[in-house]
């Protein structure tokens, strides 16, 4: 995603700054949310992920968000999927871009403003930025 | 752009539907170079969202991240009978809408 105004590309564009945008100094602890990515993915180009967030989804207990990090592609914030009680169940399914051998992160956000997280170390033989992709 | 929209034929009251949702798009990332030496300008759906009934029940903001002809699935809960509506707005302002009918028995 491109930066919001005033938002330095320079900062947001590495891991930590990228976690910095989403949390704001905010703790995030690991747990109810699972990342389903492959350990080994043959090329980047296009790579399956399912986040679930283990949450009753009701309007007192539900996903406000969820984040995707990846660490070492250009641009390390991939998305942001924004959800509410209305979903009935916190999964979303889509494929990634991998630039490389790298960790991924999601992250979630609950109604109560709390941060929880995942993160899968996944293995990409052929990179996607490359040039001839 | 084309696009396709998948729901379930039938759903009951309060379940939780799956949809599918899978967009023709490059979603250049900027970093490609053609034959010339011209460098391909990025282009990406940065903003999709989906509504049920005119409510808004699904929205994501994507980058170059998401590989070549987006695929998202996610879950929406059935309420009454209506349609579930998808648009998008690329880099170049290009948008689009796709939408599918959802049966809910009563």
């Amino acid at each position: 995603m491109n930066p919001p105004p005033g938002v330095d590309a320079r900062v947001i564009n590495t891991p930590e700054g990228a976690l910095q945008s989403i949390l704001s100094g905010a703790p995030m602890r690991k747990g109810r949310v699972r990342l389903e990515l492959p350990p080994i993915a043959e090329n980047g180009h296009s790579v399956g992920m399912t986040v679930k967030v283990d949450s009753p989804m009701s309007e007192a207990d539900h996903v406000r968000r969820i984040e995707l990090i990846a660490d070492k592609n250009p641009v390390p914030r991939v998305a942001t999927f924004l959800l509410g009680p209305h979903n009935g169940r916190a999964e979303v399914e889509s494929r990634l871009r991998l630039n490389g051998t790298q960790r991924v992160t999601a992250i979630a956000q609950l109604s109560d403003g709390s941060f929880w997280f995942d993160a899968v170390d996944v293995t990409v033989n052929e990179l996607a930025c490359l040039d001839g992709g | 752009m084309t696009a396709r929209i998948q729901v379930p034929p039938k759903a009951r009251r309060g379940e939780a539907v799956e949809v599918r949702i899978v967009i023709q798009h490059p979603m250049e990332t900027g970093f490609r170079y053609d034959a010339m030496g011209g460098r391909t300008p990025r282009n990406v759906i940065h903003t999709l969202v989906c509504r049920y009934g005119g409510a808004e029940v699904f929205r994501a903001d994507m980058g170059a991240g998401i590989a070549a002809n987006p695929f998202l699935r996610f879950f929406v809960r059935a309420s009454e009978p209506g349609d579930i509506e998808c648009s998008w707005v690329d880099s170049e302002n290009a948008s689009g809408t796709v939408s599918a009918r959802l049966t809910v028995a009563v």
